[in-house]
């Protein structure tokens, strides 16, 4: 990491780790938060006047797919972290639907290495539950977490035995690795392709009711319980998922939860508008208004931990095809923060300390990772943005190698302006990226 | 209910439909549906003539793709395409272009480079015509998209509907059956409430889709009470080729609830119209006593059908710059 100091100037520091969120100077010197002062003297750093700018903890994404091994036309290890970087994110936890399947020490060790050589950001792996995401048998935990795996999932595919399920719960304890799981009841789901409503029986498309996703949250949850491990559902979509999470906390199940932006501020009315727009095509599918509202409340009192991205590169000619046809998922580092500061800043539905805590330091909590903090002496992962500038969402703009974004053609309120990693600087909106 | 005859339609200066494609009833104004319903009467004149072909669409290219089984409509089509002069050709796939390795798009663009002033397309897939629409010029019209819309199907069936009872509006018009995989439902709600007629959906619950009242729709779980008082009484096909098979028991006992038989029949209106868009099950939604009877209007549905697509393909591709 650089030694080089960079002294940024009179910026409005918003830390959630220290309930911090007023003007000062933050010095970043030997790859740590050096100081974090009113006025801050620093000779021979580099000065950035972050005036009229949000300075906070670098973004950490709990749902990334990079796609490497196996899928380098949709993203790659280097194309997804530049992305990342230019997002704000400081760090991003890798899934494991590639291919290979990260199940064993070895597959584990070449994204480390591959992160180590090529990323832009701090990339750390996700294991599998199962050998090769079948849902069988348990994957190697304990080897994976010698490698460096912060937490085990299938994600992408339900894990839908409950005994394998209160299998991997009570081992992956034993490594303190939370569970990270994608809930879908495979009889439920079937076929179905978008959110079941009015929406889909216009569009005349199979549709999965939010029971699909609720039944599997509190049969999991309930094995939470049972086995004491920690469970982390990703990406909830449903208002009845966030009941079953809220009682089961109350019963103390150790159970956190993410979102995602999309599923924050999109619905499956987008769907209808957009005609059949395999951008708007992800799993779980884009939800009703009343979710969607229930969700935002929910992030913003709490129940919510934390946003993720679930950033899902598909190539384009993958995208271009029939909507039932089409793979599930799209892109989300890039245009996380000036989506939510669009969505939810502006209207004043959040706070900028609780938007910058769901997006820095209660992911870096819930996996246990130590960032998401200007706290002096912690690494120097930061990100400068605006919240008044706009970011044009374009297929040109994006650092990702695909460009299936809900948000193209929109110009959204928001717009990160540089990042640090470790205090060296991996993105600059005037100068690109430079690595 | 007494017939009220539709306001007199003046000749419309308007000799094109308000968009390039036809892909759904949903996305269509009344005016549209009026002007095709109205050029459909012309052109039912041209199927009665001794010599049915006029010149209208001479040098004009239609392709239509067929990636699902289709006989009448595809029949309808090419037909309506060769008495409107217009060269067509036809496509024919078992199962997706995917299957064969060309994506739809490439197939849909490989045609484009043929210049066709208009593509017709049948395909399983909700929303493949509109894919094809995004990203192709031509006029794509969409003969049926899996449980989407079948809007051609409505047109011809709101022409058969006004021709027998001189109206759209404020005529009672129960639909039956399965109605979850039926596109040919979905289009003639569509179609059917915006003219202002009155329509009662019927169905077994696991066939119904959900919030489909929102169409306005009257939704209603027994047979009886949807026929009762109809001026008209469509019955959809039980699809068991798209899963309507999970929706019932078996075959006697959809017959037994929900299949339309004479003594059903007889709670409609005396001078009911019974419709069906084919292809039948016989003696499962419908007995034959009635597909066959008196009141039945299911082959001029078929009649109707050239007329109506003779009318939607001149809208689209020969109404622009001369006359007739």
């Amino acid at each position: 990491m650089s030694g080089e100091a960079v002294l940024l100037r009179g910026g409005r520091v918003v830390d959630p780790s220290r309930n911090l969120d007023q003007t000062l100077d933050v010095l970043l010197k030997d790859g740590v938060v050096a100081k974090v002062d009113e006025k801050i003297a620093a000779k021979g750093a580099e000065i950035v006047d972050a005036a009229g700018f949000v300075v906070a903890p670098g973004f950490v994404d709990l749902h990334t797919h990079l796609r490497e091994p196996g899928f380098e036309y949709k993203e790659t290890i280097a194309t997804g972290t530049r992305a990342a970087a230019a997002g704000g994110f400081t760090s991003v936890c890798a899934m494991a639907n590639t291919d290979p399947v990260p199940d064993d020490a070895p597959t584990v060790a070449f994204v480390v290495r591959r992160a180590r050589e090529t990323g832009a950001v701090r990339v750390f792996p996700i294991g599998a539950v199962s050998k090769g995401l079948k849902g069988v048998e348990l994957a190697e935990i304990g080897s994976m977490k010698v490698e460096g795996i912060v937490a085990i999932s299938d994600d992408g595919k339900p894990v839908a035995n409950g005994n394998l399920m209160r299998r991997a719960l009570e081992y992956a304890s034993m490594f303190g690795l939370p569970v990270v799981v994608h809930e879908e009841e495979p009889s439920l789901v079937g076929a179905g392709v978008m959110n079941e409503g009015w929406a889909s029986t216009r569009l005349g498309l199979a549709g999965w009711p939010n029971v699909g996703e609720s039944a599997m949250v509190a049969r999991d949850v309930q094995l939470a319980g049972l086995t004491g491990a920690r469970l982390h559902v990703a990406h909830v979509s449903t208002r009845e998922s966030l009941e079953t999470i809220r009682a089961a906390r109350k019963l103390g199940v150790p159970v956190t939860c993410e979102v995602t932006p999309h599923h924050l501020l999109l619905t499956d009315e987008d769907v209808a508008r957009s005609g059949y727009d395999t951008r708007f095509k992800m799993n779980p599918p884009l939800r009703a208004e009343a979710d969607r509202a229930a969700l935002v409340t929910a992030l913003v009192e709490g129940t919510i931990d934390c946003v993720a991205t679930d950033h899902a590169p598909h190539h384009e000619d993958e995208k271009n095809v029939e909507f039932a046809d089409a793979p599930f998922g799209v892109i989300g580092l890039e245009t996380a923060l000036p989506a939510l500061v669009d969505g939810l800043l502006v209207p004043r539905t959040i706070t900028l300390l609780r938007l910058v805590e769901v997006l820095s330091t209660a992911p870096a909590r819930v996996f246990g990772l130590p960032y998401g903090t200007l706290a002096e002496g912690a690494a120097a992962d930061v990100v400068l943005f605006s919240t008044s500038k706009s970011t044009p969402v374009t297929p040109d703009g994006f650092q990702s190698r695909s460009k299936n974004s809900p948000w193209l053609a929109r110009t959204l309120k928001g717009r990160v302006e540089r990042t640090w990693v470790g205090g060296r600087e991996v993105f600059s909106r005037s100068s690109g990226t430079p690595r | 209910m007494t017939k009220r005859p539709d306001p007199p339609v003046p000749a419309s200066p308007r000799r094109a439909l308000s968009k390039k494609d036809l892909l759904d009833i949903d996305g269509i104004t009344e005016d549209d549906i009026r002007l095709v319903l109205d050029t459909a009467e012309s052109m039912r004149e041209i199927n009665q003539r001794a010599i049915k072909k006029v010149p209208t669409l001479r040098g004009k290219l239609v392709a239509n793709l067929f990636f699902e089984n289709s006989t009448r409509t595809r029949f309808s089509f090419e037909i309506a395409e060769r008495r409107l002069s217009a060269d067509s050709i036809a496509l024919s796939a078992t199962g997706t272009s995917v299957a064969k390795g060309e994506t739809l798009l490439d197939t849909g663009r490989n045609l484009m480079a043929m210049a066709p002033d208009a593509i017709v397309i049948r395909h399983s897939r909700s929303g493949a015509p509109h894919l094809l629409a995004r990203h192709l010029p031509c006029a794509v019209v969409n003969a049926g998209d899996g449980t989407h819309e079948h809007p051609t199907q409505a047109l011809l069936d709101a022409f058969t509907i006004r021709r027998a009872k001189g109206t759209l509006a404020g005529l009672r018009v129960a639909i039956c059956g399965d109605v979850t995989h039926s596109r040919v439902a979905r289009s003639n709600v569509s179609l059917l409430t915006k003219m202002g007629a009155g329509v009662t959906l019927c169905g077994p619950r696991t066939l119904l889709p959900p919030e489909i009242e929102r169409t306005g729709a009257r939704v209603v779980n027994r047979l009886e009470e949807a026929v009762e008082g109809a001026d008209v009484v469509m019955i959809l096909r039980v699809q068991k080729e798209r899963g309507g098979g999970l929706g019932f028991p078996s075959d006697r006992e959809y017959y037994e609830q929900f299949g339309l038989t004479p003594e059903r029949r007889k709670l409609a209106k005396k001078d009911a119209i019974v419709m069906h868009p084919g292809p039948m099950n016989r003696g499962v939604e419908i007995d034959s006593a009635v597909a066959d009877g008196p009141d039945s209007v299911i082959l001029e549905q078929v009649e109707n059908g050239v007329a109506v697509r003779m009318a939607v393909l001149y809208l689209l591709i020969g109404a622009s710059g001369e006359d007739e």
